[in-house]
């Protein structure tokens, strides 16, 4: 309160060197925002939400907070936002020492620029609860001009480094199947000999194989390659495959002798998991002698494979060996679970897996008993911090609808291709294990993210790869979004691209007015195991400004990031769709929608005519048009492990990432000019251009018409005609770029007009131009979309007509 | 058959039919002569060779036929049957002195001749045998003696003063011994003739119908008993023409000088032997020889048994029976010869006295009658001792016991050589039967002993080495067989091996519809179906039903009756061939798959440590490459896989293509699987590097364990699981070595509690702890999985329990107690080598299929029935025996006989579906006394054994035992009162073939299983028990009555064994070593005087004091002695399935106690009984229940 009206409409860094002291406090400065016009603030804060973004991997759907609850809830939109906690900082170096925090045992927030200070009592305020808190001693050279770097403004984002407990190397457990065909097991072979070479040389690897049966292999054998074998059919209990595997001690050493102990423990681990330098040779032979699956599978039958064993296994064998440290499972499996614990299908050919519309039809045999199998492991594997990866290729599905919770639970990836032989999978695998510009991988481990929130917020819930923690405490709503309930999550697994939506809730009552110019604040405290095994924390601190919704509105309107709104409100609906029925989703998200324009909208009632949105939400309906439409919401045309697959990289991926899974990207290549964006509509397929279409999980580069037929003709093989070689060559090249960074590598198409493969880019545009339509439009633009879709156009007069209507 | 052959003695005596001889034998009549039991003998041969014995043997084989086996050993209590026989005629004589006449009017009849005959021979067998007689003499002076001390000897005297009369009748017998001499001298051959005359006895209604004329040759033979009226008065008569009988008089009164001096007499005997034979031919054929024999023998025996046992009857209580036993003894030749003679005259009287048993038995008997009336001479025989009484007719039972107490005083100790010995008719066998081969063309015919080494000649009868039965000669009705209570039962050995010498079962095919069988019963083709209809159809000699000859087997008869191609086909000529199995007798309608081999090594700390892992694994380098080849194939068509265990699995994958063996680990034990299939079972060449590699590094790889704890039910199933994914039969070889207590199914605890022996808990010792084994087993016959198991225990394993697989898979146990490496590698790799190399079936079902009338009821083995008609082997090797026993439902004819055929189906180690057929006929009779003459007692103590072995599952050993003694008491009480001839009731009489049943028995309740001592452990009851119930009867014969040789005695130039002697410690000297073998062990006994010299040479240290007890192999030295001794012990080694474990033993050694336990007529230390005290017990038995 104190230093309420000296807060800027800003945060404080935007001012420059600006400080939160008592003496700056009273700063008046901030005043000067307010004058801004709309259009001004409109790119002010487009720079603004970008800003922060790059330095906290943050944003939020409001960047102007409405100050109480009534109003909070009549903005449609949650205050929410987007967190990227490990967002890569290459300028940002981490602090060598333990971070400060609150003294008051149920807030422990963490010292930040944000907080008040008193160098001369060498006291701090915690800005969250306003415990005034003694340094301690290591700070006793603090001073204004001598401030430690969590007190400065530029790091609201600061990674510690903190040296607890004995580091232990990262551990990578390969869970390979071995019923593929035989050009698959060797593709699949040759990248787990090349990934050794990626790994770090203390690192642990472990190899589980397993078709019919499940082979754990010793890894230490000399002479003889040891494996213990497990039936594929059994479920096993976590004590009884320890027991099995030789990993519990039974009273033993602990008579013989205490000191013993801790040396026991590594060598009982070491059979299974090794360093990658000691086995090496003995690992590449290894893979190299691995063999299909011998059991015998006879016509009609599928190989009987028992992921859901293997898994299980794997999963305990981490946890009786590691349990809390950085490690990966990683499952390679090239076709569905078909016996035991986590069968999804029989293994009879002529009963086909199931598909979206037998579960709705409740006929999906397995599928409730295989997912509960799959979340029960999940679930164990995530209190144990590890981590699971699916790499599943085949042409068939492969049951991930059941095992996705392995991966969304414990922020795993989830990979899923044709076959191990393609480039598809080869480089998103060998993208697992890419480096940072340190030099180390971009992957933590075992993170725990705690959310901590002024008086006047609580926490709704978080979306993304994570599992609550259950902490409650007083910043904890009772209105759940998402995963809720408690304010941290555990996120086993994350690289500098995994995002979680945190949901929060207004709590600050209508009457009970936020002083002018007063902020709420947030802390993102995230504690995990760095690559390099150190254990690090990094605390994220963000305070925005409260307005009274009902005499600032505009500000509010303005501070509106409409694209972390369309993905916030998106990841709602798609945790809904999870559980719901899809045309319930839709009809919420219709509801949203509507409501939000007639909140936020401009028009006279039911005149939908004269209905106008600012720019600030301008785009907002667009995105929630593309929304209704992907894959994400919409299963037709999708199997059940699709809909899994797009599901789960739509709940991690970042804002950036995340629209253009909402609304592919569509560039135009032709020689009327440079490359640029068109709108993602039937009219942009002319027969003179080449598209290149992005939507995260394709690259499509289509071909006009007539840009094909030259091609044919090989014009661009003459010489005259290099330009138009030269043409053709440029989507390739941006398509190379972003081939090479995205993960999983997308899946790469080139077509052309007509191509079968082009479907991949008519299914995606707005089907401005359909079969029943053709002839009002004209010849002259874009092609025909053979669909019964609305168009957005269409959309949009409903959205009008429904906003602007006082039944509403 | 002992007796038999003792009875051959006899015939020897039947030589004192030297008259015979006279007539071609002179030789033998002159020594069996002397046997002037001939007189009773002259009777029965049997008689005579005793005296009594030989001759009465003769006397009834020829009268009797029958008897001539059966009968002729009836054995005094004391003395061997023979002797009693001879006795009983001696004594008959006397009164039947008198009797003679009376039978001397039969005598007469035909006797005149024989008479003369007789006579002459008697006095010529006397003369020639007199110096033998004098031997004889003296030691029927012992009895004499001893008899004459005793009141009754004197009156027997005095009957033997009749006795000459007797021995007149003697020399009737005589006439007949020399008949049956004659014949037999003639004998085999000629033996036909005689049989005739007095072969027509034979005929089981020979004695009835011969009546007359049989009463003649019994008079003759009567004239014999007269002899055995010697024995009483043997010395006196034997004296005369006994001294021929030598054998009796040796046999009786120097049992063991006898037994040399008999020996020798017997051998002559043989020839005389020969004459019983012919006279058993025309019963049995062959078998007579061996009854000639045996008669001798138990001439002897008898006489030793009348002279010492009527003392000893006296001594004990039993003495009273054995005092009668002595008599009955003679009785027995009384039967023989006496019997007729005197009967007749005496017999009112005697029978009187006798009444009880002999009474009755004549007149059940009518034949026998005729031939009692000898027997009334038994009466009076047994009188002898009670001589006097039994003058006093009544008096006769009651007299003996009162007379009792004296004669026991003073017979204080029966002599042990008077009694029947297993080493004489075994010797004598060998000596007749073991020079021609053992033709099989004839029906009912009684082979060599097991223990007589003999070829066979397969024309349409299977060899005994396939099948042996307890009687060649069945009981028309059941109820015969009850009242006999001798049990009917074949012993089976489907496929074992032959010697080099003779032909394995040829193989057949008859194309794609499958061997031809009855269409009703099933029954394959075999010689015995009868082909009509000019051949277009045959009639199964099993259910009479008729079947149609399918065309392409179809052949015309020649002119009578006999298919054209009768010699081109196996399966109408031979006893024993093979079919060629078609799909249809496959599993699954499947070709089965060559069976594979798993090798699964225990590798917990005990064996790594005891060195047994890397012993094994070194031996299995070499041992691979002589895996069975099932018939010509160049390389063995099993696969073999590899498991290690402790409480988890290891499994090998030894596919050719890696470059080192993989090893996977499953620890489910609780739900075990196999965790590979390719690559599990490989074929040795093939993978032969990856194995050899893998070999290597077993022992390496467990080196540093610390695994105690093992598990054993699992690794049975995950061999099971790997037979049954690779689709195959096959065998386990499990090398085990702790009581299975780790977590998983069929887990055990040590339940052992010596506590419980003598208690109505003991069973429970011997069964398994839990039912999950036997469950595990039906699994494992289904799948044709056959499980061996080494173990290697150091304490308690519960073999009870861990061998119930093994067993209901026809599995082998071998068993170490505590293995250590340098005493005890030799025997477990020779053990390993012949298991692994040894041919075996699989996946085999055996049926027994037999005449209508008959059924196999009861099965003894190593098997498992699911129904009661099937025996299913999951395995079945060439040392596995199965126990058939039969039951009437139904008449059986005299005509037809008894067939039996036994079909194996089987699939080879090549993995070939074969049928294996044995067919045998066997003949029926309606006269008891056929079927005691042609028992084998060897087999009938193999079931008897088995029988008894598997009661202990159930009933308390108490009550097995006593059930064992009241069965063997009530076969010979039925004897007695049914076939001997009438005599007192203190007499005990054996059948000539059953001879040894007592000592035997007495064995076989001595056993471990039986009657434990202190130091026979839970285990190895359990284990002996389980071998018992697969051995067959060679096996059981050793096991049951050890062979003891003295090494002494070795002639190192020669290859023949030194003779065996009789297991008793009196028997050995201290200045000389012996050899005991028994199947399991071989001892070598050094006393304390023997010769450094001979230490020196056999084990290589200078004195006494040095030998080492640990010595597992003697050492190989370079003289004479001790390469002749290594040369024994490896022909004995190689006689038998197991390696035999050698000890030392050194006289006053504390491991003397364990050698003593296997001699085993003495008394044992566990409280089982001596021979001599038996043989009491059981006469007490057999008189209770005649009384």
């Amino acid at each position: 309160m104190k230093y309420g009206r000296s807060a800027s409409f800003l945060t404080g860094e935007n001012q420059g060197c600006q400080r939160y002291g008592p003496q700056t406090g009273s700063s008046p400065s901030s005043c000067i925002f307010w004058s801004l016009n709309l259009s001004d603030s409109m790119a002010t804060y487009l720079e603004f939400i970008q800003q922060n973004e790059e330095r906290d991997g943050v944003r939020f759907s409001w960047n102007v907070w409405p100050s109480s609850r009534l109003e909070a809830t009549r903005m449609v939109v949650p205050l929410a936002c987007l967190l990227t906690p490990l967002k890569e900082r290459p300028d940002l170096p981490p602090v060598q020492y333990e971070p400060v925090l609150c003294s008051r045992p149920t807030c422990k927030a963490v010292l930040n620029p944000l907080c008040q200070v008193d160098y001369r009592a060498k006291l701090w305020a915690c800005n969250f609860c306003f415990q005034r808190n003694q340094f301690p001693p290591a700070y006793a050279g603090i001073s204004e001009v001598n401030q430690p770097a969590e007190l400065m403004p530029q790091f609201s984002t600061i990674d510690y480094i903190v040296q607890r407990g004995p580091q232990t190397p990262l551990i990578f457990l390969y869970v390979v199947d071995t019923c593929l065909e035989e050009e698959d097991l060797q593709a699949l072979k040759e990248s787990l000999q090349m990934s050794l070479s990626l790994l770090h040389p203390d690192a642990l690897v472990g190899l589980i194989t397993f078709g019919r049966m499940v082979q754990v292999h010793e890894l230490s054998c000399e002479g003889i390659s040891k494996s213990y074998v497990f039936r594929g059919t059994k479920d096993l209990t976590a004590k009884q495959i320890q027991d099995m595997l030789g990993l519990t001690r039974p009273a033993v050493p602990v008579q013989q002798g205490r000191p013993l102990q801790p040396q026991e423990q590594p060598v009982i681990s070491s059979r299974f998991l090794q360093p990658i330098h000691k086995i090496d040779m003995n690992l590449t032979d290894l893979l190299g002698e691995l063999q299909r699956d011998p059991w015998p599978v006879t016509q009609g039958k599928r190989p009987l494979r028992s992921t859901g064993v293997a898994l299980s296994i794997a999963v305990g064998l981490l946890e009786g060996t590691f349990p809390n440290t950085g490690a990966r499972i990683m499952l390679f499996t090239g076709g569905p679970p078909t016996q035991g614990p986590g069968m999804v299908v029989g293994d009879e050919l002529k009963t086909p897996i199931r598909s979206w519309h037998d579960i709705e039809k409740d006929n999906a045999r397995f599928m409730k008993k295989a997912t509960k199998h799959y979340e029960t492991l999940a679930n164990r594997t995530a209190a144990n911090g590890h981590c699971i990866d699916i790499y599943a290729c085949a042409l068939d599905q492969t049951g991930l609808l059941e095992m996705k919770c392995c991966t969304n639970l414990t922020g795993g990836h989830m990979v899923m291709g044709d076959s191990f032989n393609t480039s598809l999978f080869k480089q998103t695998f060998q993208r697992v294990f890419s480096k940072d510009f340190n030099g180390e991988f971009r992957m933590a481990f075992g993170a725990s993210l705690d959310v901590k929130t002024s008086r006047e917020l609580k926490i709704g819930g978080a979306i993304g790869p994570c599992i609550s923690l259950n902490a409650k405490g007083p910043c904890v709503s009772e209105n759940e979004l998402g995963i809720g309930g408690t304010c941290q999550w555990k996120i086993c697994s994350l690289d500098p691209n995994t995002t979680l939506a945190i949901y929060f809730e207004v709590v600050n009552q209508h009457n009970a007015p936020i002083p002018q110019g007063g902020r709420g604040a947030v802390q993102f405290v995230t504690q995990y195991q760095h690559s390099s095994t150190q254990k690090r924390i990094r605390v994220t601190t963000i305070a925005r400004n409260w307005a009274d919704a009902q005499n600032q509105l505009q500000h509010i309107e303005a501070a509106f990031d409409q694209e972390a709104a369309a993905v916030l409100m998106a990841r709602l609906g798609v945790y809904r769709a999870e559980t719901e029925e899809g045309p319930d989703v839709l009809r919420w998200l219709d509801r949203q929608l509507i409501r939000l324009c007639q909140k936020f909208g401009q028009y006279n009632k039911d005149d939908p005519n004269s209905f106008r949105l600012s720019d600030s939400f301008s785009l907002y309906p667009q995105f929630m048009f593309h929304l209704r439409r992907s894959p994400f919401l919409q299963v037709f045309n999708n199997s059940p492990d699709e809909s899994s697959y797009y599901r789960h990289h739509f709940a991690r991926q970042d804002l950036t990432q995340s629209l253009i899974m909402i609304q592919p990207i569509l560039y135009s290549y032709s020689f009327y000019g440079p490359p640029e964006p068109v709108l993602l509509d039937s009219s942009s397929i002319l027969a003179d251009r080449i598209l290149l279409m992005d939507t995260f999980f394709q690259i499509v580069i289509y071909l006009g018409e007539t840009i094909a037929q030259w091609q044919k003709a090989g014009y661009q093989d003459m010489p005259e005609y290099e330009n138009f070689k030269h043409l053709l060559q440029a989507p390739l090249d941006d398509a190379q770029e972003i081939l090479q960074t995205r993960f999983p590598m997308p899946r790469y198409i080139n077509t052309e007009h007509g191509g079968s493969q082009a479907r991949f880019l008519l299914s995606k545009v707005n089907p401005s131009q359909t079969h029943n339509n053709l002839y009002a439009w004209g010849q002259e633009s874009g092609s025909p979309i053979l669909t019964d879709d609305v168009s957005l156009q269409v959309f949009m007069d409903h959205l009008k007509k429904l906003a602007v209507s006082s039944a509403a | 058959m002992s007796v038999n052959q003792q009875a051959h003695a006899g015939p020897p005596y039947g030589q004192p039919q030297p008259a015979y001889q006279r007539y071609q034998q002179p030789g033998y009549g002159g020594q069996q002569m002397p046997g002037v039991p001939h007189s009773q003998y002259g009777v029965y041969n049997g008689p005579v060779p005793g005296h009594q014995q030989p001759a009465p043997p003769q006397g009834y084989f020829p009268s009797l036929g029958l008897p001539s086996k059966g009968s002729p050993v009836s054995l005094n209590s004391d003395t061997s049957s023979l002797a009693p026989n001879f006795i009983g005629p001696l004594r008959t004589p006397p009164t039947s002195g008198a009797p003679p006449p009376t039978s001397g009017a039969p005598l007469p009849v035909g006797q005149p001749a024989y008479n003369q005959f007789g006579q002459g021979d008697v006095q010529n067998g006397i003369p020639a045998s007199a110096v033998q007689m004098q031997r004889p003499s003296v030691s029927q002076p012992f009895i004499p003696g001893s008899t004459p001390t005793s009141i009754s000897q004197l009156s027997s005297f005095q009957q033997y003063g009749p006795s000459p009369t007797s021995a007149q009748q003697l020399t009737n017998h005589m006439a007949r011994m020399t008949i049956g001499s004659v014949p037999t001298s003639a004998a085999p051959p000629a033996g036909l003739g005689y049989g005739p005359s007095t072969s027509v006895s034979p005929a089981s209604g020979s004695f009835t119908a011969t009546g007359s004329g049989l009463y003649t040759p019994y008079s003759s033979s009567q004239g014999p008993p007269p002899a055995s009226m010697t024995h009483g008065l043997p010395p006196t008569s034997l004296s005369q023409g006994v001294p021929l009988a030598q054998p009796a008089f040796s046999g009786l009164p120097l049992s063991m000088q006898r037994l040399p001096s008999q020996g020798p007499g017997y051998a002559p005997p043989p020839s005389s032997t020969g004459i019983g034979p012919s006279n058993y031919p025309s019963t049995t054929g062959a078998p007579r020889p061996s009854t000639m024999q045996s008669p001798p023998l138990s001439g002897q025996a008898l006489a030793g048994l009348p002279a010492s046992q009527p003392n000893h009857l006296s001594s004990p209580p039993p003495p009273q029976q054995a005092m009668s036993g002595p008599h009955p003894g003679p009785p027995m030749t009384g039967l023989q010869g006496p019997p007729p003679p005197p009967t007749h005259p005496s017999q009112p009287g005697y029978q009187i006295q006798q009444n009880g048993s002999f009474g009755q038995v004549r007149g059940s008997q009518p034949n026998y009658g005729g031939a009692y009336p000898g027997t009334p001479n038994y009466g009076s025989q047994p009188g002898p001792p009670p001589p006097p009484k039994r003058l006093d007719p009544d008096s006769i039972p009651s007299p003996q016991l009162s007379e009792l107490p004296p004669q026991q005083k003073p017979r204080h100790r029966i002599d042990p050589d008077a009694i029947p010995s297993p080493i004489q008719v075994i010797e004598d066998d060998r000596n007749n039967r073991g020079s021609e081969p053992f033709v099989t063309g004839v029906r009912g015919q009684v082979p060599p002993l097991v223990t007589t080494n003999f070829l066979v000649k397969d024309q349409g009868n299977t060899s005994p080495r396939y099948i042996r039965c307890t009687s060649y000669n069945i009981p028309c009705t059941s109820d015969m067989a009850k009242q006999s209570q001798v049990p009917l039962a074949a012993v089976i050995k489907p496929l074992a091996t032959l010697p080099t010498e003779e032909t394995p079962p040829y193989l057949v095919d008859h194309g794609e519809s499958g061997p031809i069988r009855c269409n009703r019963c099933k029954a394959y083709m075999c010689p015995f179906m009868q082909f009509i209809e000019g051949g277009r159809r045959f009639q199964c000699c099993f259910c009479s039903c008729v079947t149609e000859v399918p065309p392409h087997y179809f052949q015309h008869l020649d002119h009578t009756g006999k298919r054209v191609d009768f010699y081109d086909r196996p399966e109408l000529s031979l006893g024993s061939y093979e079919f060629l199995a078609t799909v249809d007798y496959c599993k699954n309608n499947k070709f089965p798959n060559p069976p594979a081999f798993i090798f699964m090594i225990d590798v917990s700390y005990n064996a790594v440590k005891s060195g047994l892992v890397r012993l094994i694994c070194e031996e299995l380098k070499s041992l691979l490459d002589y895996l069975p080849r099932g018939g010509n194939l160049e390389e063995s068509a099993i696969r073999v896989g590899f498991v290690t265990y402790n409480k988890v699995l290891h499994f090998y994958n030894v596919k050719s293509s890696l470059a080192q063996p993989q090893m996977m680990v499953v620890s489910d034990v609780a739900d075990m699987f196999v965790p590979l299939l390719d690559g599990f079972l490989v074929n040795v060449n093939e993978s032969r590097t990856v194995i050899a590699s893998l070999l290597d590094q077993i022992p390496e790889m467990f080196a540093d364990t610390r695994e105690t704890e093992t598990v054993f039910a699992p690794v049975i199933q995950a061999g099971l699981d790997a037979l049954k994914a690779a689709e195959c039969a096959g065998k386990l070889f499990i090398f085990h070595t702790s009581l299975p207590i780790a977590e998983a199914p069929g887990k055990l605890k040590n339940r052992d509690d010596k506590k419980l022996i003598n208690t109505d808990k003991e069973k429970t010792l011997f069964q398994p702890q839990t039912n999950f084994y036997n469950n595990l087993a039906k699994d494992c016959v289904a799948q044709g999985c056959c499980v061996d198991l080494f173990l290697f225990p150091n304490q308690y394993l519960d073999v009870a329990t861990l061998g119930v697989v093994t067993y209901q898979t026809g599995g082998s146990i071998y068993k170490y107690t505590y293995f250590q490496l340098e005493t005890d590698q030799e025997r477990f790799l020779n053990d390993l080598r012949r298991d692994v190399q040894k041919e075996v079936g699989f996946d085999a079902v055996m049926r027994v299929r037999t005449s209508t009338g008959i059924r196999a009821t009861d099965f003894f083995g190593a098997f498992y029935m699911s129904n009661t008609t099937d025996v299913e082997l999951a395995g079945l090797d060439c040392d596995k025996t199965i126990t058939v026993e039969f039951k009437h439902d139904d008449k059986l004819s005299e005509d037809s006989g008894a067939l039996l055929q036994c079909a194996l189906l089987y699939t080879s180690s090549a993995g070939q579906r074969r049928l294996r057929i044995h067919n045998l006929s066997l003949n029926c009779c309606t006269q008891l006394a056929d079927l005691y003459r042609n028992c084998e007692t060897d087999t009938l103590i193999n079931y008897l054994a088995k029988y008894a072995y598997r009661g202990v599952l159930n009933n308390p050993v108490k009550t097995v035992r006593d059930a064992l003694i009241n069965q063997c008491a009530q076969i010979l009480a039925c004897y007695r009162k049914n076939c001997a001839s009438p005599s007192s009731a203190g007499q005990l009489i054996l059948p000539e073939c059953m001879k040894l049943l007592p000592v035997y028995l007495n064995c076989v309740l001595k056993s471990d299983v039986l009657q434990p001592g202190p130091e026979v452990s839970t285990d190895d009851r359990a284990y002996i028990r389980q071998l018992v119930t697969s051995m067959d009867v060679a096996e059981t014969n050793v096991f049951f009555y050890p062979r003891l040789l003295p090494l002494t005695k070795v002639d190192v130039d020669s290859d023949a064994l030194p003779a065996a002697i009789r297991n008793s410690e009196e028997r050995l000297s201290k200045g000389d070593m012996y050899l005991l073998e028994n199947g399991l062990n071989i001892f070598v006994w050094v006393g304390v005087n023997v010769q450094q010299g001979l230490i020196q040479n056999l084990f290589g240290v200078s004195s006494f004091s040095q030998i080492s007890n640990t010595m597992s192999t003697l050492p190989i030295l370079e003289n004479p002695f001790s390469k002749k001794v290594r040369s024994i012990m490896d022909m004995l080694q190689a006689q038998r399935s197991r390696y035999m474990k050698l000890i030392i033993v050194k006289q006053e050694d504390k491991f003397e106690m364990l050698f003593k336990h296997f001699l085993v007529e003495d008394k044992s230390m566990s409280g089982g009984a001596s021979y001599v005290d038996f043989l009491c017990h059981m006469h007490k038995e057999i008189r209770q229940l005649l009384s």
